[in-house]
């Protein structure tokens, strides 16, 4: 065998959840989250950060987890996309989605998703041109992303009203 | 049509039936799976483009702590392919490799490290032969042959027909034009890498295979075969497919060799492809030189049309042999041409092998001639247009080489993209640098013949209805993204007056579920829809027997809707479904129905004819405006107005997303996307340098859905999978021409040949980029077919 492999500890919080593991030090996010902890919605793409289906979110912002080592997610909240329902409903994004059409084979969609939740967080009425530029790391070969753009319009259209609603 | 006069749930736009398991990330794709004790297994690759494999040695990787299995050509050594006819492919190279990428080692081990570790310790030598890289190369040098089959040299397939009589056609014209183009090859690049997962459980003798594929059926058929077991003792489960685009729709190396180190090691394997790999498996657009000639009256009618088609098919067969005659099969779908010659030829090349991609050998052609008959009708001094409607074919006509069209909206998507697109008042009448371009299509709504001769059905769906009124719908068909499990759920909901998230599905199973051919040649919805309205026909007649029974009335006034079975003079009446199945099941047992598609025969009797034939053909009209910058050559497409003959759809949602998605990968490859290669080797197996279209290229597509109500589909439904792409493509390229008046007659359209032919244009050139000449190569004398008697009436004594 070559070399020993060096391990490290590391805590996590994963969509809320704390994990205390002992990983090689160059295991990569993606691995920990699909094949250690069972998240296989997390999709498997290039693992060199040319397509973005691997994308999370660290402490909220996206991030491609093929690129990032586990351990450097030490002591910070990682969402993937089994995060993004609360209690058992779903994000307004998951919902928005799923109306329009906006997933065809699926596969890019948790990416979609995570990265569009961040971008709602920082700017909650998005232009489409924020929206193009925000998602343009994450390819999608299915949808030609139209339905995306009109699916996160939706769900901020939908964010606005509820809050609206809460302040009326 | 009366079937499709109230409607509840079919036309509607209801959200698909797989979309919650796709939002929450809990759909389960073949790369998601995991067994108990599972390895990891990977291939070595050829570094070869062309090579006698004199030594693989693999004893230092089977010495390697971890690795439990290494396999090569001599452990797989039966020989397969998707086409009977091209049975020509091994699992691993066995004496010789074809091109740069082809495994010829495999190996399982405990964890993906270990693995990659055990193929840098294989030992391959090789004897390097010389790369046959082009069609020309393919043509011009017969030696080294790359296969030791096929009529002469490193020619494949050769195709040669003449329908009615050309030279009598060309006689009758007042003017004749001929082009040439080329269409770069390009792959399907899903975004799910192709993935497969093998369990061999040694006490039963069985294999089950979980992949990501587009065709169950043939993978099941391809893994007995070159295994050796018994179809029986194959199951193979098409897992949720991350995107196909007809890239998983040929048995695959990495299946066959999960299989085998199953059953090697008696643990299950796992083999997904790394993003590199899929470059490789290919089976992508063909690289395809084009030469059109027409002849045309004064006023614009065609009196005659010789096509000529070079593909370059790569280093295997694939789905070749019909590529080679989808090169010129569907150019009389949308014009009425009285006669026609098509002559192709399909090559070896040492590239990966060519294949089926979204449009499958048509969008090539389609190019070829929407290009031609745009510079054609310039020499008229007629309106690109104009002259299409003056050739358009219209609904029930027989084509001269036999296709049978039943609907036909072409005419109607015609004028609707004019009308919203502005085509009168824009064309030739834009600023310089701004332009518009337009183009028509056709493809066929599933392919006539099946892969394999025989003559049972195409597409079986069984429905069972129990006790609790769960209905459940059985069928092969897999769900690569466009929609099928809809599809299903949909028109057995609407037969049953249910809703779509009523109908339970068991998918793409071989054990468990009745036969579909697959994914491909849009066939789906036309084949699979009919097959399901049959078995959930046959349910609800015994369900509205029983309900009829206990109501009082005769079954024929009764009305399934809403979850209710009532009758319609008096909606008091009525049961709730579940009660209804309970009596029915209490009257006739179990309710458990069948239903069987079949396409209509093939006209045509001609060697060939096989290759064409469906039972209908979807239309499509395209325009595209584009803003091309003269100093840098860039080309920005602005907006797509694109209208399609869906004949009814069953989603709109479902229709609109193939629209979105078909213009989507139509840019991709006509201004960008190209499987190029450089001394052999492919020059960009990555997504970096393979470029494609990001958020920020996509224009805004307007999607006009024209509605003819297909007689032959259910609920009038056509197909919209493949057929919108075909069009976009020209369209693009004549909008180039409208807006700068430089003709790119090559994919793609990059800024380096716009400002190519720009440059040649300022100096009084002609102002094209494109091939000079075409080969040298003498074709065949064409059989020659007669044309149908009435042309372009059908036939009427031969169908119904």
């Amino acid at each position: 065998m070559a070399e020993a492999i060096v391990k490290a500890p590391v805590r996590l919080q994963v969509n809320g959840q704390a994990y205390e593991l002992l990983v090689p030090v160059h295991r990569t996010l993606l691995e920990t989250l699909r094949e250690d902890l069972q998240l296989t919605g997390t999709k498997h793409g290039c693992e060199v950060g040319e397509c973005g289906m691997c994308t999370v979110l660290l402490d909220g912002e996206p991030v491609l987890s093929c690129l990032t080592l586990t351990v450097e997610a030490e002591g910070r909240q990682v969402t993937t996309v089994e995060g993004l329902e609360r209690a058992g409903e779903l994000d307004p994004l998951q919902r928005a989605f799923a109306q329009l059409g906006a997933a065809q084979c699926g596969y890019c969609t948790p990416a979609m998703l995570l990265t569009a939740r961040s971008l709602l967080e920082r700017v909650p009425e998005p232009s489409q041109e924020e929206i193009r530029e925000a998602l343009s790391g994450v390819i999608c070969r299915c949808t030609g992303y139209l339905k995306i753009f009109a699916a996160v319009e939706l769900a901020a259209r939908e964010a606005a009203s509820d809050a609206g609603r809460q302040q009326r | 049509m009366a079937r499709s006069a109230r409607l509840n749930v079919v036309g509607k736009p209801l959200p698909r039936v797989d979309a919650w398991g796709k939002v929450t990330g809990r759909t389960r794709y073949a790369d998601d799976l995991s067994l108990p004790r599972m390895l990891y297994g990977r291939l070595l690759l050829s570094t070869q483009p062309h090579a006698i494999l004199k030594r693989v040695d693999v004893s230092r990787a089977l010495q390697l702590e971890g690795v439990l299995a290494v396999i090569t050509g001599q452990d797989v050594p039966i020989r397969y392919g998707i086409m009977p006819v091209g049975q020509d492919e091994t699992a691993l190279a066995l004496d010789k490799v074809r091109y740069a990428g082809e495994p010829v080692a495999a190996v399982a081990a405990v964890d993906e490290d270990t693995a990659e570790e055990a193929l840098s310790l294989i030992e391959v030598e090789y004897e390097p032969l010389r790369p046959i890289m082009s069609i020309e190369e393919a043509l011009r040098h017969p030696e080294p042959r790359i296969h030791e089959y096929g009529p002469f040299g490193n020619v494949h397939r050769l195709a040669s027909l003449e329908f009615g009589d050309v030279a009598q056609g060309f006689a009758e014209a007042d003017y004749v034009r001929e082009d040439l183009f080329f269409f770069q090859g390009n792959t399907h690049l899903p975004m799910e890498q192709h993935s497969a997962l093998a369990l061999w459980d040694p006490a039963e003798g069985k294999l089950t295979l979980w992949s990501a594929t587009q065709t169950p059926h043939y993978v099941q058929r391809a893994l007995a075969k070159a295994l050796e077991l018994p179809e029986s003792r194959v199951r193979v489960i098409a897992t949720p497919v991350g995107g196909g685009f007809g890239g998983k729709s040929d048995p695959f190396h990495h299946e066959i060799c999960a299989a085998k180190l199953s059953m090697l090691t008696g643990r299950p394997v796992k083999i997904t492809l790394t993003r590199e790999e899929v470059f490789y498996a290919h089976r992508g657009r063909h690289p395809e030189l084009l030469w059109v000639r027409t002849g045309v009256k004064r006023d614009g009618r065609i009196t005659a049309m010789e096509f000529q088609a070079f593909l370059d098919g790569g280093a295997y067969s694939s789905y070749g042999p019909a590529t080679t005659y989808y090169a010129g099969t569907f150019q009389t779908i949308t014009y009425r041409i009285p006669h026609y010659r098509f002559q192709a030829v399909r090559v070896f090349t040492n590239k990966p092998p060519c294949g089926p991609k979204r449009g499958h050998g048509t969008p090539q052609p389609r190019y070829a001639l929407e290009v031609h008959l745009d510079k054609l009708a310039e020499d008229l001094g007629l309106d690109p247009v104009e002259l299409r409607l003056r050739n358009l074919t219209g609904p029930d006509e027989v084509t001269v080489n036999w296709l049978h069209i039943t609907s036909n909206g072409l005419r109607r998507c015609v004028e609707r993209v004019v009308e919203a697109s502005g085509w009168r008042e824009k064309r030739g009448k834009l600023p310089h640098g701004r332009g518009i371009g337009f183009a028509v299509s056709a493809y066929m709504c599933g392919a006539g013949l099946p892969i394999y001769y025989n003559d049972m059905p195409h597409s079986e769906v069984q429905v069972k209805v129990d006790r609790s009124g769960n209905v459940t719908a059985y069928s092969m068909a897999i769900d690569i993204g466009q929609g099928s499990d809809t599809v299903i759920a949909t028109v057995v909901a609407e037969v049953l007056g249910l809703y779509p998230e009523d109908v339970k599905l068991v998918t793409a199973d071989t054990d468990l579920t009745p036969i579909d051919l697959g994914s491909y040649s849009s066939r789906v919805t036309m084949m699979v829809g009919n097959a399901a309205y049959e078995a959930a026909m046959k349910a609800r007649q015994l369900i509205l027997r029983a309900a009829a029974e206990r109501l009082g009335v005769p079954a024929r006034r009764l009305e399934a809707r809403d979850r209710l079975v009532f009758d319609r003079r008096d909606p008091s009446r009525c049961l709730p479904f579940a009660e209804a199945a309970r009596l029915a099941e209490s009257r006739f047992g179990l309710i458990s129905t069948v239903g069987s598609y079949r396409p209509p025969p093939r006209l045509g009797t001609y060697k060939g004819s096989g290759v064409g034939p469906s039972p209908a053909y979807s239309y499509s009209a395209c325009a595209v405006e584009v803003q091309c910058d003269p100093e840098t050559g860039e080309v920005k497409v602005e907006k797509v107005w694109l209208a399609h003959d869906i004949g009814r759809p069953i989603n709109p949602i479902l229709v609109e997303g193939q629209i979105e998605g078909s213009v989507y990968m139509a840019l991709g490859e006509v201004l960008m996307e190209e499987q190029a290669f450089r001394k052999g080797q492919h020059r960009a197996p990555s997504m970096l340098d393979y470029k494609s279209p990001t958020t920020k290229e996509m224009p805004p597509v307007v999607s006009i859905l024209v509605e003819t109500d297909e007689p032959r589909g259910p609920f009038g439904a056509k197909e919209v999978g493949q057929g919108p792409l075909l069009c976009v493509i020209p369209a693009v390229a004549n909008a180039v021409y409208d807006a700068l008046g430089v003709r790119i007659d090559e994919t793609p359209i990059t800024p380096e040949k716009v400002l190519k032919a720009l440059e040649e244009k300022a100096k009084g050139g002609p102002g094209r980029v494109g091939p000079e000449r075409k080969p040298d190569f003498a074709f065949p004398e064409p059989t020659r077919v007669e044309r149908p008697p009435d042309w372009p009436h059908p036939p009427r004594e031969r169908e119904g």
